[in-house]
């Protein structure tokens, strides 16, 4: 989420006092007021929204929204002069293939305004240009390039400038490893034959996108009034929205835009703030709100989110990035009417409620359990190899079947695979509170033989604990379940159990679980100091029979 | 009044009574038969009935030592070296250590004493006597000291003082320990209870089984009176874990509005999980550093679906632009764990454009654990509850939502809410639920609600029907109930704190 900072003097001069009023009027527009004081009002603005990642968009839109400035915002744009050209050599194609380019003229720019021109580029490229990935924004000097300016991509090791905050010439490739904007987004070029850069008619490299600028020619001063803008990535589309916001941003500074002409084997001209066309139906809107408008207010409203409403369809400003479809449009209707307006209703469709048929089967066990006095217990369902493998006496080479997680930011980098291990590891955590200790777990595990298992388990032990006492609640659950199973002397039996103590669970002849004595050298590993019982079952069975 | 009172008495207490009158608790003990203990303890009960008042005092005594017994029977070893020189006037040191039979450290201390005494003088490695015949058979402030142990601390003349700061300087001559000894002092109501004579009433202790087998061993009989306010040890039970009730509660709210479950497994596709929620490929949430991914792939559903997924996100689909890119059906076989329960509405709407087209309609919800790539601290987790509904109804409108969300909010105890609009990736219009907090007197967010998008529902549903949908986090509200103010705390199996939490009582 990105948010703005707007100088609090300038919003009551250009908007209006910021009452309760006004902070409800913030709020109902979907612009959450974060923070305010007497220096700063501090707005979120949604992800749907980069045009409003700047004071001057965001202004723009609202005071549509106030009824003050409504329907489309026009701009003049100028055609371009002579030199106003970019060409964009074929050697971009593979690299970064393309860019969106224009010129802004007539800029008053001091500290205050360059300090906005810097965030308005810095904001999109967090968001829309999903860190610089998808699309980087560049701002010249135009007084220090002579046009017209070529698009191209060349070897590392044949850029050399001076980049920004740099006192020294480098190279491409010495950018991306001792500058420190170079090393941040160095990920972006890696393993690329070449880089792209800009570069003016003098040979003096602009920038090397989407990195950084020259120093010489890519730095904007208080001097500078006009500037060439440029925006590269890999989508002309979105490339063309972009700048859109950027240069009207600008000119709602005060600046003028001029076109640039594209040269690729075909001529383009931008930006381009043709309006783009969206049906829309009043039926539909109507439908979907649960409202009655009629034609002529539809238009009111949408006209206070900066549209243009024609019959039966809207134009809508060419910097809006989030007009995919229809209903995109009815949310600003339903924006403009006020959420506040509306009248929450229950239709009424008759349906019956029902809680999934395991959950009730699970609570009822858990109903038995805590009956017998035991404590449930809740863990989460991600692990690591000690606790699974190591302390449980398996040494790791011998197990396979575990689901590892890429990637972890904690040391919780497996799919447990049982809740006896968690169990073990609550006893051992647990060594301070009163005994015994009497707990259970319900929950889900994780296996796998290429193909991924989740089963639902169940879990329980006694601390201080013996077999027979742990049987007695065992065989109590059974019965108040009404489903038989069987304790049969394990053949084969789980490491953590003592020979001799340990049993297999059979239900319908299938071993669904054991039950023993934990043995003392697991005890040990978990530094238990006290004798434990314990059981672990597959539910999935018992769902299957009372389902 | 009385009579309440003495049948209260337990036997100890009876037994007692008539010595209450005696000088210490060590003769009340030898005339009651009981040991120190339980008279002591019969003594506080008796205090807590009123019947007498304890007064506990604190006094120190100085007592005789080991080595300080040893010498009142032998004499001081100073007194032995007298002694010998006594006879002798002038011996070397080496022959009077060996004559006076006395050890290094008691001859060390002897010569010490006598030369601060000034009975003596040390001249050339030999000792002088340096006193006369009554100097020498005097005796000792010690040793007087000594003999008139054990003395009261307190009542020390400055004689005393003086011998008892010279001998706490050597080893275990003299002690000094606290004594603690119980004046009781007999109340009024205590006084006018002896009188009237505690007798050894028949009162019956513990009703046994025996006791009922035969009615004249209870039968007009009085039963001794319990002192019910008395404390007692505490005790914890059998216990859900405390999520696992707040979570029974969310599931009931959902089932009275006639809400039907949504379960599913935790381990999806990217499909289900991004894809067929209209998340581009390129989208922040699908990163490895925020969501957890599995080294597996999984099989997609149906080639249609498939299809008119891949189809929606490329080029759109009724009437949306859709994301414009080339959509890759490998990055939807990634295995992740789920990042929202949202999946298993998408699988529900699937399951239901199976049906007839008019009776693809219904209420349902989830409610489950979540995960993201996070790390843990007091307000962050990588495991996480959500919680959300979708209504499926060709009728249904934002002001229906609207509607919903209100009376679901309401059935979660919060009164005053407010809807403002909101962006999320699926929904549109979309709002956001605030609650007003009525302390902070601020607008807090709870949960975020919409109308899925038609790209969602067109290929799910196989038409654009109305989805009402809406959720949030659930962890919130079990913290905001229990008070906790760690989210980590949460997700902890402190086996003491779950004993003493509290049930789940919000209805």
């Amino acid at each position: 989420m990105a948010n703005i900072k707007i100088n609090k003097k300038l919003f009551e001069k250009e908007i209006g006092k910021l009452d309760e009023k006004m902070k409800n009027k913030i709020a109902m527009f979907g612009t959450a007021l974060e923070n305010f004081d007497n220096e700063e009002i501090e707005l979120e603005i949604f992800p749907d929204r980069p045009d409003m990642l700047s004071y001057q968009g965001f202004k723009r839109a609202f005071l549509a929204f106030l009824g003050k400035k409504t329907g489309l915002k026009k701009y003049k744009i100028n055609k371009p002069a002579k030199d106003y050209k970019v060409i964009i050599d074929s050697s971009v194609k593979n690299i970064r293939p393309h860019t969106a380019c224009a010129i802004i003229k007539g800029l008053k720019l001091d500290n205050y305004k360059i300090k906005e021109l810097i965030e308005i580029q810095e904001k999109l490229h967090i968001t829309i240009g999903r860190k610089r990935k998808k699309l980087a924004i560049g701002i010249y000097p135009l007084e220090k390039i002579k046009l017209p300016i070529t698009y191209k991509a060349l070897e590392p090791d044949k850029i050399k400038f001076i980049p920004l905050e740099m006192g020294r010439e480098m190279s491409g490739l010495q950018i991306l490893q001792r500058h420190p904007t170079g090393k941040d987004y160095a990920h972006l070029l890696a393993g690329k034959s070449k880089f792209p850069i800009f570069i003016d008619a003098n040979q003096n490299i602009l920038s090397m996108p989407p990195i950084i600028n020259s120093q010489l020619t890519g730095k904007i001063t208080k001097e500078t009034k006009d500037v060439f803008v440029e925006c590269s990535g890999f989508d002309l589309e979105i490339l063309k929205k972009c700048l859109n916001i950027v240069i009207t941003s600008f000119a709602e500074m005060g600046g003028n835009i001029y076109q640039m002409e594209l040269k690729t084997n075909k001529k383009e001209l931008t930006p381009d703030l043709t309006p783009e066309k969206t049906k829309i139906s009043l039926d539909n809107t109507n439908k979907l709100l649960g409202l009655k408008l009629n034609e002529k207010q539809l238009k009111k409203l949408i006209e206070k989110m900066g549209h243009e409403y024609k019959k039966g369809f809207v134009e809508s400003p060419a910097w809006r990035t989030d007009i995919l479809h229809e209903v995109d449009l009815i949310e600003d209707v339903a924006i403009a009417y006020g959420y506040e307006n509306f009248i929450p209703e229950i239709p009424e469709i008759s349906t019956i409620g029902k809680e999934d048929k395991k959950e009730t089967i699970k609570r009822k066990i858990a109903e038995i359990l805590t009956g017998v006095k035991m404590l449930e217990i809740s863990n989460y369902h991600l692990t690591n190899k000690k606790d699974q493998f190591t302390k449980m006496g398996i040494p790791e080479k011998k197990e396979k079947d575990f689901i590892e997680i890429e990637e972890s930011k904690t040391e919780y980098n497996i799919m447990r695979k049982d809740l006896t291990s968690y169990l073990l590891k609550i006893v051992s955590e647990n060594a301070d509170s009163e005994y015994p200790q009497s707990i259970f777990e319900i929950g889900k595990i994780f296996n796998t033989n290429n193909k991924i298992i989740e089963n639902e388990n169940l879990a329980g032990a006694t601390i201080p604990g013996n077999f027979t006492e742990l049987k007695q609640i065992l065989e109590y659950l059974s019965r108040m379940i009404n489903v038989e199973i069987e304790l049969k002397e394990a053949e084969e039996i789980p490491p953590h159990y003592i020979d001799g103590r340990c049993a297999e669970i059979i239900l319908d002849e299938k071993v669904i679980g054991h039950i023993g004595e934990i043995h003392p050298k697991i005890l040990r590993n978990w530094k238990i100091k006290m004798p434990v019982a314990l059981f672990e079952i597959e539910l999935e069975k018992i769902f299957e029979k009372l389902e | 009044m009385n009579q309440k009172l003495i049948e209260s008495l337990s036997p100890h207490e009876r037994k007692i009574i008539p010595y209450l009158g005696e000088e210490n608790i060590n003769e009340i003990c030898k005339k009651s038969n009981l040991d120190k203990i339980s008279v002591t303890r019969a003594l506080e009960y008796l205090q807590t009935k009123k019947i007498v008042e304890l007064e506990v005092q604190t006094k120190k005594i100085v007592e005789i030592g080991v080595n300080g017994a040893l010498y009142k029977k032998k004499g001081l070893p100073e007194r032995r070296l007298l002694h010998l020189l006594h006879d002798k006037r002038i011996i070397p040191l080496a022959e009077a250590q060996k004559e006076s039979g006395l050890s290094n450290d008691e001859f060390k201390a002897s010569i010490g004493a006598l030369k601060k005494k000034a009975l003596i003088e040390l001249n050339n490695q030999k000792i002088v006597l340096n006193a006369n015949q009554e100097e020498i058979t005097k005796k000792t402030l010690e040793e007087t000291f000594i003999e008139s142990l054990p003395v009261e601390y307190d009542s020390l003349s400055p004689e005393q003082a003086f011998a008892l700061k010279s001998l706490q300087s050597r080893k275990d001559i003299v002690q000094i320990n606290e004594e603690k000894t119980t004046n009781i002092k007999i109340t009024k109501l205590g006084k006018e209870l002896i009188k009237s004579g505690v007798k050894t009433q028949n009162l019956i202790e513990q009703v046994t089984s025996d006791m009922l087998k035969k009615e004249s061993l209870w039968k007009g009989k009085k039963f001794r009176r319990y002192d019910v306010t008395s404390p007692v040890p505490s005790i914890s039970g059998g216990k859900r874990h405390f999520v696992n009730q707040a979570i029974d509660y969310g599931r009931r709210i959902w089932t009275d509005m006639g809400f039907q479950e949504m379960t599913g497994d935790m381990l999806q596709s990217s499909f289900w999980v991004f894809d067929a929620l209209f998340t581009a490929q390129d989208h922040p949430v699908r990163e490895l550093q925020d969501t957890f991914y599995i080294d597996k792939k999984l099989e997609l559903p149906d080639k249609k679906l498939v299809q008119t997924v891949k189809k929606t996100h490329e080029s759109g689909i009724g009437g949306s632009k859709g994301w414009r890119y080339v959509w890759d059906e490998e990055d939807a076989k990634k295995t992740v764990l789920r990042t929202h329960t949202t999946c298993l509405s998408a699988k529900t709407l699937y399951a239901l454009s199976k049906l007839p087209i008019d009776q693809r309609r219904g209420k349902f919800f989830a409610l489950g654990k979540n995960f993201r790539n996070e790390t843990v601290d007091w307000s962050h987790g990588f495991e996480f509850y959500q919680t959300e509904g979708i209504v499926i109804d060709e009728n249904a409108n934002f002001q229906h939502l609207l509607g919903y969300l209100k009376q679901f909010y309401t059935k979660m105890g919060f009164d005053k809410i407010r809807f403002v609009p909101a962006y999320f990736p699926y929904t549109e219009p979309s709002v956001e639920i605030h609650v007003y907090h009525p302390e902070k007197k601020v607008w807090l967010e709870l949960g975020g609600a919409g109308i899925f998008r038609p790209e969602i529902t067109i290929p799910l549903l196989g038409k654009q029907i109305p989805v009402l949908a809406w959720g949030q986090g659930f962890d919130r509200i079990i913290m905001d109930f229990y008070q906790i103010k760690d989210l980590r705390e949460v997700y902890k199996n402190d086996i003491t704190q779950l004993r003493k939490m509290k049930f789940w009582t919000k209805q």
